[in-house]
């Protein structure tokens, strides 16, 4: 089946059906009082007509063996007082005319619209038996007139109705046009509010919506729960599988650590120490994968807690200075003693601050400083700057993607995936990740950047 | 004058020639002489001239024919003779509302006549130029120590005081003969009672019976007659000057005002030369030097209006009733 409607837009379908069925309506209104005004014109000039008939029927009196007519002045001024139209009579006594237009004709019926004089006229007789002498004889008065007034009244009705006809058509249409865009508004704005949306928004449409359209937004909303549902269920499959890696391989390297103890041979013990190493670069993958699902999972419904970003800070400062300390890295936190108040979730702005105080630490020779501290007017700015190898030239913004290490790393362990995690955090809480150079030439610079 | 003219009157014409009689012909033509415009009219050429002279100058290819008659010739020429004419002037308001009805006349209209008033329009076919009130002409001699009347009942009561000295020095139109007298006659019937009665005093005073205003109002002057009644007006108006001796008296219960009009006939052949000349015509009241030449009152409502008792004779069916041959004749036998 052809539908030559289905691809265009619904509101020019209702704004062309809806000014269709106005100018039908239009049109109807326009014929019907054309019609019904030319009939009541009609009417009038048949009523004038058969007054001043029947008016001059009035004055023919029998005298004198003959028939008389005092022709009265209102039976023919009477008609020239609506319209400028041509007034013909005839008066026909026992089949003679008496006076008039001696070529008038008769109408047939009574009224009747003919061509006179070479103009259409409208005529009436009235017919009257009148005694004369003793004798019943039969008069015929026929007046007759142009249809020139007729004509103008009805011209000026038509054209009256035809434009209200125009008026109501142009009327209606607007209002079409209006009623369509209204009936459509709860549409776009479903539409806007989808589009609105993050990318990671799945919650259901709450959005009040006519009846008609709940069925869509039923299906709209069945539809993203799935989706909901099939994203949790890989995140869940990919914390579970990094959980379950994650505690035989740190059986493994306790075993391989034991092993590497026993060996003599330099060759063996090489062997080990790269299994070793390969145990450690697995098991962080699979614990960052597992911070990565928990950052993704608790960021899509942020908690929004009251904390303190410098508590905060200093609680990660602490926890990390043990890993600092076996390097013999100082960490130097300036921290303010005035509150920081934050609104956020703190397991997720842990795991970030504490990404980028591990980068650092893990970047940084044996013997630095690592700086910690406060900054920033309008937002917060948490500085992290160590003394390590710094950047170099790498790009920043393809470090935070996913898995994405730089060419500095040498033979430090990693994933790929601390900044990635740090970012995602800081985006989650309206702020974001600045890499910089350290100011005091070597080394890099990690701000966390929240707003305040 | 930048145009020389002909006037030629001749008075004589081949009777066989036509059946109409005319009064005169007069010819106006003009150098190029490309459209010669043949007017049949009832005014006098006296007090047609400046009107011609004054169109020809602001239209000077156009050269004119005029030939005067009386207004039931000038029916007969046109509705019963097919007499080929370019436009006609006629004051008789009646004949020609007959003529436009009876379709001898063919529409015109232009920005000059839809400016004329509705009542001096009929149909796109008749056009009022002139408005000319019927008036009283008295003989100021007659009248000393004698009020003047101002009403028809005024003038029946004078009449029927002084009987001895009004008898047969009375003048008004022969309604038999003069198609104006006529149409004043069947207006004043119309409009009043007193008219009967008033007709029926100036018959017992021997009334004299005229077929034009001209000798009417000569006779006013001359002192042979003490009043005329319903003369028109411009005439009389016209003859103060030569006539000190006369006074215009206006009723005020009312004043038949009569049109002067012209309509095209079907037959004309310069129908456009005819439409530029109604045109001239239908705005005479812009040109007060020229209407002070002809003493044609322009059609003027405002004129009109500063006496209450005026009344425009109206265009229109109502007139054919005094043409119906019947009504004619019972008319004139009362
Ligand atoms: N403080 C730093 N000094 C020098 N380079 C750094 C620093 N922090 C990050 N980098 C560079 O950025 C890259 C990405 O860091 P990221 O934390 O995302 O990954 P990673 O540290 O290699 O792995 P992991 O997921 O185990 O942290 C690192 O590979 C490193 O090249
Ligand atoms: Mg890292």
């Amino acid at each position: 089946m052809i539908r030559p409607f289905a691809q265009s837009s619904i509101r020019r379908r209702l704004a062309v059906q809806l000014s269709l069925i106005a100018a039908i309506l239009s049109l109807a209104f326009y014929l019907i009082v054309r019609a019904v005004a030319g009939q009541a014109a009609t009417d009038t000039q048949d009523n004038i007509l058969a007054a001043s008939a029947t008016s001059i029927a009035d004055a023919l009196y029998a005298e004198q063996g003959g028939v008389v007519l005092e022709l009265p002045y209102s039976a023919l001024s009477m008609l020239g007082s609506i319209s400028q139209d041509r007034v013909f009579y005839r008066v026909i006594v026992d089949g003679e005319t008496l006076t008039g237009y001696a070529d008038l004709p008769p109408p047939e019926p009574d009224f009747a619209t003919y061509a006179y004089r070479g103009e259409p006229v409208r005529a009436v007789a009235v017919r009257r038996v009148i005694s004369s002498g003793g004798q019943a004889v039969e008069a015929t008065v026929i007046v007759a007139q142009t249809r020139l007034g007729l004509a103008a009244i009805s011209s000026s009705i038509s054209s009256t109705a035809a434009a209200v006809g125009i008026g109501f058509f142009l009327f209606a249409t607007a209002l079409g046009l209006l009623a369509a865009q209204s009936a459509l508004a709860p549409l776009n704005r479903l539409a806007q509010s989808v589009k609105r949306r993050g990318p990671h928004d799945l919650r259901p449409v709450k959005a009040e919506t006519p009846s008609e359209m709940l069925p869509l937004v039923a299906a709209l909303n069945n539809f993203m729960a799935r989706l909901k549902a099939s994203l949790s269920q890989s995140e869940d499959f990919v914390a579970e599988a990094a959980h379950r890696v994650r505690t035989p391989l740190t059986i493994v390297r306790t075993q391989a650590e034991v092993a590497l103890r026993r060996l003599e041979k330099p060759d063996d013990k090489k062997a080990v120490r790269a299994m070793i190493r390969a145990v450690d670069e697995c098991s962080r993958s699979a614990g960052q994968l597992l911070d990565h699902a928990m950052v993704a999972f608790r960021t899509e419904n942020l908690l929004t807690d009251k904390l303190d970003l410098g508590d905060l800070t200093s609680e990660v400062c602490s926890h990390l200075t043990p890993t600092a300390g076996l390097k013999d890295i100082i960490i130097r936190h300036d921290l303010p003693t005035t509150p920081q108040p934050f609104t956020g979730d703190p397991i997720l702005l842990q795991s970030a601050l504490r990404n980028i105080l591990d980068n650092a630490i893990k970047y940084s020779p044996a013997d630095s400083e690592i700086s910690v501290s406060f900054g920033g007017d309008t937002a917060y700015e948490i500085a992290f700057s160590d003394q390590g190898r710094g950047f170099g030239c790498a790009d920043a913004s393809s470090l935070k993607k996913r898995y994405s290490r730089g060419i500095n790393v040498g033979d430090v362990v990693g994933s790929g995936l601390g900044l990635t995690i740090a970012e995602a955090v800081a985006r989650a809480h309206g702020g974001k990740i600045d890499i910089r150079e350290n100011k005091e030439g070597i080394g890099a610079c990690v701000l966390l950047i929240l707003p305040r | 004058m930048r145009f020389a003219y002909i006037a030629a009157i001749i008075l004589a014409l081949a009777p066989n020639a036509h059946a109409y009689e005319i009064e005169g012909r007069h010819s106006y033509p003009t150098a190029s002489g490309e459209v010669t415009l043949h007017i049949i009219s009832t005014a006098d050429i006296n007090v047609f001239e400046p009107i011609i002279l004054a169109f020809q100058q602001e239209n000077p290819s156009i050269g004119i024919e005029y030939i005067s008659a009386s207004s039931t010739e000038l029916m007969k020429a046109i509705s019963e003779e097919g007499a080929v004419f370019d436009l006609a002037i006629s004051s008789a308001m009646d004949l020609q509302t007959k003529l436009a009805n009876d379709g001898f006349a063919q529409p015109y209209s232009s920005a000059a006549t839809s400016s004329l008033p509705q009542w001096a329009v009929w149909r796109s076919l008749i056009f009022a130029f002139t408005q000319e009130p019927a008036v009283l002409v008295v003989s100021e001699a007659a009248f000393s120590g004698l009020p003047v009347p101002n009403t028809r009942e005024d003038l029946i009561s004078l009449l029927r005081i002084h009987p001895a000295l009004f008898s047969a020095r009375i003048g008004t139109y022969d309604v038999r003969i003069s198609g104006a007298g006529y149409l004043f006659a069947t207006q004043d019937s119309r409009n009043s009672d007193s008219y009967w009665r008033l007709t029926e005093v100036m018959g017992r005073l021997n009334a004299q019976l005229y077929g034009g205003s001209g000798d009417m109002i000569r006779d006013v002057a001359s002192g042979q007659l003490a009043m005329a009644y319903n003369v028109v007006g411009s005439y009389a108006a016209s003859r103060l000057q030569e006539f000190p001796g006369i006074r215009i008296v206006q009723f005020e219960d009312y004043t038949n005002v009569m049109l002067r009009t012209a309509l095209i006939p079907t037959t004309a052949t310069h129908a456009a030369e005819s439409g530029v000349m109604i045109d001239f015509l239908a705005t005479l009241t812009q040109r007060p030097a020229l209407t002070a030449l002809t003493s044609l009152p322009p059609i003027s409502p405002r004129a009109l209006g500063e006496n209450n008792a005026n009344r425009p004779i109206r265009l229109g069916p109502g007139l054919l009733v005094f043409l119906d041959r019947l009504k004619k004749k019972n008319f004139l036998e009362n």
